[in-house]
């Protein structure tokens, strides 16, 4: 069960606490997009064996989305931050980097 | 025989005397005993029937890791199959019987299947029974299933309490042996929190059966010392009779703690799991010894070399008055010393190895034991009980070169590191030539969520099996634990451990080595589920080459006890069967629990009332005091109806629903979601997230709305009422309410996180109560208060005033067709506002009504339900609902979704009303049936039923459903169908069955 810790109240709590919302850093696409857009957005997930990012809400807490970069094989928290970005920040990229040289994830690296 | 020795034994007190059954026999035991010494101490070697062939079995070893000595334990609420009797402590009042025989354990019919033992090979299952295929569903399956399965199912509630504990550690300690004492002192003498947990009720582990010396002095001196330093740590939490269960991630592990199994009746609870937060953990978890394959290795009185001298120095239990010792390894000689020197027969060592030269041969040999090199085991003599063995060569075939009568045999194929805990969360294993066996690779150890190791392994369980290395390992693993957490070692050094020196074991996989087909179909290796050397051979030449697919092929390991003796043993099989070495064809996956773990304390205390928290609305003790025959909706407790003197279901909601209709009813509607949406942007949020405008609500008015989801598809309904420019209240469904506002708080936080609004959910902040019927405007006015008359509170408005003294909110709402207002009031006055209503409605002819009435209303209005009508694939259109879907807006979610092709199909079934010719009532769940069978030979369909009701109103029965093309079609009949294989016919109508112009509601 893993341990996360929240980016806005700062609590460390235990994975019970907190509720999986699937991938991060989606790119909404509504009326006049392309199929294959569309598609893409509701449907096409990464599953990747490695570095991924993903929501999270604290639910039994401040209940606040964020997100977090993690490793899928190891289970290890590179970090976790707001959720109200569309790409996460040079620190957390720098902190993957450091454990994960080369590391790449859909358009970022 | 098996028997009690005169003297000795260091866990029993001979003092004190336990009665106990066995399969109905009085028998008696000593305090300190396990179920199994108490039962070898009264000659109950024979304890059960193996899985398969029914052979008879007996205890194999002393600990967790027995995989015959299995009993169903205890009477009536207290009843638990598949007890193992070597971890059950004796206690006085105990009964057990033996299990998976009949008519009884010395006689078992069952055991024919072992005549038939070469028609039953591995994956014997998967190729009978395949064809013809009838014959599995009516013959094949239900004899399987009457012949699987050990012990009985328990027939009464478990009437034992069970409870959860929360707690953190810096590093938690699993094993209480030298080597996880030690590491606790050395943790606990740095600061370190430490949790150190024992499954058995000793410490100590098997130093002390070993004759392991500390310092000097016997084990146990130093046991006791360190036991006594530990307990006088404020940071040190000891706890005996707790099992590490299992390692997960991030440091979470699970202690199985038996507080009362050993002394029922004193109002404890049974079972307690922890649930523990570790920064480290130190698996001292031991090893066990494996058993040796030579044909006939499960004859009762055949057993593991260090559970003979367990019972003999632990419990001064003889297994025999002549012992055979087979081995491969110096560490069995202990047992013949032992015996020996308790004044028993040791007729022969027989040792694989071609030379046993160190100390403890040497020793065994002083005491005038015969010892004989490079032979084997060619086969065991007896059925029920041991009475001699064949002797071989062990390079040889198995030719038998003599026959020595005995009564047990102790056997020892070397050791394997307990690393179950190790792997759970992902630790790797190195192979170990030397010792034959996988030990934890402290450089591959599972890894935390900082990426840094968690779990260190230490004593015997890390590989470390001589007693001199032990102690020190422990005190290098609990120091290596201090480094982690940031603390510093104190000063001082580790006792020395000194045990007699043992030369290099030899690992023997099979004995004799050229063991032909007939011997090899008679070693055992998985004795619970009775899988033999020979079954593995067979699935590796069938091609079974992953351990995972050949374990579950012939089901080795698959037991209650996981393979703990028969994985080593059955992998080395394969791999020289496959021709690979041992690491290349790996180990299966280990997986918690270590032990089986009871559902009782999985469960906790979340049993019965307190399993889930129950909803009441404010009106619930009122409802609970007039009849309500409640139904669970969600976490609530609705009314289905309020049944009156002798009345059944059906006439109840009968009468409610036309007293609703002509006189007055009264419905607690508290349950519906009511969502606070506020903010600059609140309406700019709201066109977003339902199908219709709702930014152009008037304060003062009501829309009724429609969410879906992203893809399309109808999720949600209901009423929003528009409170000022920036308020909106937005009432939900019952089931609805809480992830209709996690749903909002999403799309708020993760998308739009630029819009200025809050979301707040005050379900439960107000009561609302619906007051239906044509008089229901009478009953509000002879209340007093507020102007409720058709001008000032027209139909879709709502207005803020008093009633009957009470603050409330009046919506003119109709979800039945009648004159209808929903009042909502604060909580805290609901009670006081439905009183006063019932009070005062005598005279309009008032009674209260439940949620079925209410669904017959809204069906016979046709209004569609959000989990009747949807089903997660249904969209607006699908129901007649356009008129609710704005074609302004240029985007809602879902608006992109149903602009797919799919959605879009003419052909999609479509909302419409139907009759039956007949007047009888549509079952529940059916379909329409078209002309033709489709390909997998099932009749087609062309719609189906979503709502069926019988109509009071109409007084015939009415149902609303999907039909294809259904509202080009009106008047036309359809077929549907029954659970009788007939169908029933019914008209193709309008939905709206009742009052179509809408004049009631709106008065």
């Amino acid at each position: 069960m893993l341990i996360l810790t929240c980016p806005y109240c700062g609590v460390s709590g235990e994975e019970t606490e907190f509720h999986a919302g699937g991938e991060a850093h989606l790119k909404r696409f509504g009326p006049g997009s392309s199929d294959a857009d569309f598609e893409s957005y509701l449907f096409h997930r990464e599953n990747p064996k490695g570095v991924h990012f993903e929501r999270w809400r604290h639910v039994s807490g401040c209940g606040k989305w964020f997100h977090a970069a993690r490793c899928t094989t190891t289970l290890e928290v590179f970090g976790t931050y707001t959720a109200q970005t569309s790409e996460p920040p040079q620190s957390i990229k720098d902190a993957i980097t450091a454990k994960r040289p080369g590391w790449t994830w859909r358009d970022f690296a | 025989m098996s028997t009690r020795l005169q003297t000795g034994g260091r866990l029993i007190d001979r003092s004190h005397r336990e009665g106990f059954s066995f399969n109905g026999k009085r028998l008696t035991g000593y305090a300190g005993d396990t179920l199994a010494s108490a039962l070898l101490a009264n000659d109950q070697m024979l304890v059960g029937r193996s899985f398969k062939y029914h052979r008879p079995r007996g205890f194999v070893a002393a600990g967790g890791e027995e995989p015959n000595g299995l009993v169903n334990l205890g009477k009536g609420g207290q009843f638990e199959p598949n007890q193992r009797a070597t971890t059950t402590e004796l206690f006085d009042g105990l009964t057990a019987e033996s299990q998976n025989h009949w008519p009884s354990l010395e006689f078992d019919i069952g055991a024919i299947n072992a005549k038939f033992s070469r028609f039953l090979p591995a994956g014997f299952y998967y190729k009978m029974f395949i064809h013809p295929r009838p014959l599995w569903k009516h013959v094949y399956e239900p004899f399987i299933r009457n012949s699987a399965g050990l012990g009985k199912a328990p027939q009464d509630r478990d009437s034992d309490r069970y409870e959860h504990f929360y707690a953190f550690a810096d590093l938690v300690i699993i094993g209480g042996g030298i080597a996880g004492l030690q590491a606790a002192l050395t943790a606990g003498q740095a600061g370190a929190k430490v949790i150190l947990m024992e499954q058995t009720a000793h410490w100590g582990g098997r130093a002390p059966v070993d004759g392991v010396t500390i310092d000097g002095a016997p084990a146990d001196d130093w046991i006791a010392k360190t036991v006594t330093t530990l307990e006088g740590m404020e940071n040190v939490t000891l706890r005996t009779r707790m099992m590490g269960a299992g390692v997960y991630d991030h440091g979470y592990v699970l202690g199985y703690e038996r507080v009362a199994d050993h002394c029922p009746g004193l109002g404890l609870p049974r079972h307690r799991l922890w649930r523990i937060r570790a920064k480290q953990i130190i698996t001292a978890t031991g090893a066990i010894e494996r058993p040796l394959s030579f044909a006939g290795n499960d004859v009762p009185g055949v057993m593991l070399a260090s559970a003979i001298r367990d019972y003999a120095v632990n419990w001064a239990v003889s297994p025999g008055d002549r012992t055979v010792v087979v081995t491969n390894n110096d560490d069995a000689y202990r047992t013949a010393i032992c015996l020996k020197q308790a004044g028993l027969e040791v007729p022969v060592i027989i040792d694989a190895r071609p030379e046993a030269s160190g100390a403890l041969p040497e020793a065994a040999r002083a005491l005038g034991i015969r010892v004989e090199t490079g032979k084997g085991i060619a086969k065991v003599l007896g059925g029920k009980r041991v009475t001699g063995v064949a002797l071989c060569a062990q390079a040889g075939e198995g030719a038998e070169l003599e026959q020595v009568p005995c009564d047990a045999v102790a056997m020892s194929g070397g050791w394997s590191p307990v690393v179950h805990l190790w792997s759970h969360c992902g630790g790797k294993l190195n192979w170990d030539d030397a010792q034959a066996h996988f030990r934890p690779d402290a450089n591959r150890a599972p890894t935390s969520h900082d990426g840094l190791p968690f779990v260190i392994s230490a004593g015997s369980a890390n590989g470390e099996l001589h007693a001199a290395a032990t102690l020190g390992d422990g005190d290098a693993a609990g120091k290596t634990a201090i480094r982690a957490l940031g603390l510093s070692a104190t000063a001082g050094g580790v006792a020395k451990a000194e045990a007699e020196a043992e030369e290099p074991m030899t690992p023997v996989w099979i004995m004799p080595q050229g063991a032909g087909v007939k011997l090899r179909s008679k070693m055992w290796l998985d004795y619970q589920n009775d899988v033999k050397v020979s079954d593995v051979q067979l699935a590796a030449q069938e091609g079974y080459e992953s351990v995972e697919h050949a374990k579950r092929y012939t089901t080795l390991g698959m037991a209650t006890d996981q393979g703990k003796l028969s994985n080593i043993n059955g992998l080395a099989v394969l791999s020289q069967s496959l021709g690979a070495d041992i690491p290349q064809v790996g180990t299966t996956t280990f997986r918690p629990p270590y032990t089986p773990i009871s559902m009782g304390a999985i469960a906790g205390e979340a049993r019965g009332e307190v399993f889930q928290p129950l909803r009441r609305t404010p009106i619930h003790e009122w409802n609970d005091a007039n009849g309500a025959d409640f139904e669970p909706v969600g976490q609530w407790r609705r009314p289905y109806t309020y049944l009156r003197n002798g009345e059944n279901r059906a006439d109840a909601v009968k009468r409610e629903v036309l007293n609703t209709r002509n006189n007055l009813g009264l419905l607690d509607a508290s349950t519906l979601g009511k969502l606070i949406v506020k903010g600059p942007d609140a309406g700019k949020f709201l066109d977003l997230l339902y199908t219709n405008m709702m930014s152009t609500l008037k304060p003062g008015r009501c829309r009724y709305g429609l969410m879906c989801s992203e893809n399309g598809f109808l999720m949600d309904d209901g009423v929003v009422a528009r409170i000022d420019d920036e308020t909106f209240l937005c009432h939900t469904t019952t089931g609805g309410a809480d992830h209709i506002f996690a749903h909002m708080e999403e799309w708020l936080q993760t998308e739009w996180w630029d819009m200025q609004v809050y979301v707040a959910n005050a379900t439960e902040q107000f009561a609302q109560i619906a007051v239906v019927g044509p008089n229901a405007r009478k009953l509000l006015e002879k209340l007093g208060g507020m102007d409720v008359s058709a001008e000032a509170l027209p139909f879709m408005a709502w207005a803020d005033g008093e009633l009957a003294g009470i603050k409330v909110r009046a919506y003119r709402i109709s979800f039945s067709g009648e004159l209808s207002y929903e009042i909502a009031v604060p909580a805290s006055q609901g009670r006081a506002f439905w009183d006063a209503c019932i009070a005062a409605g005598a005279e309009f002819g008032l009674m209260p009504y439940g949620t079925e009435a209410l669904h017959v209303m809204r069906a016979e209005k046709g209004f569609i339900m959000i989990g009747d009508e949807t089903d997660g694939t249904v969209i607006p259109q699908d129901l007649g609902l356009n008129w609710a879907i704005s074609k302004k807006k240029e985007d809602y979610l879902g608006k992109r979704a149903q602009q797919r092709s799919h959605m879009t199909d003419p052909k999609r079934w479509k909302l419409v009303g139907l009759e039956t010719v007949d007047g009888s009532v549509i079952p529940d769940g059916s379909y329409g049936v078209a002309d033709g069978i489709n390909a997998n030979g099932q009749r087609n369909t062309q719609g189906r039923v979503t709502s069926t009701y019988y109509s009071p109103t109409l007084d015939r029965g009415i149902a609303m459903g999907l039909v294809l093309n259904g509202p080009d079609r009106m008047g036309e009949v359809v077929e549907f169908n029954k659970v009788d294989g007939t169908t029933v016919a019914a008209k193709i109508v309008d939905p709206v069955f009742y009052d179509k112009e809408g004049e009631k509601q709106n008065v």
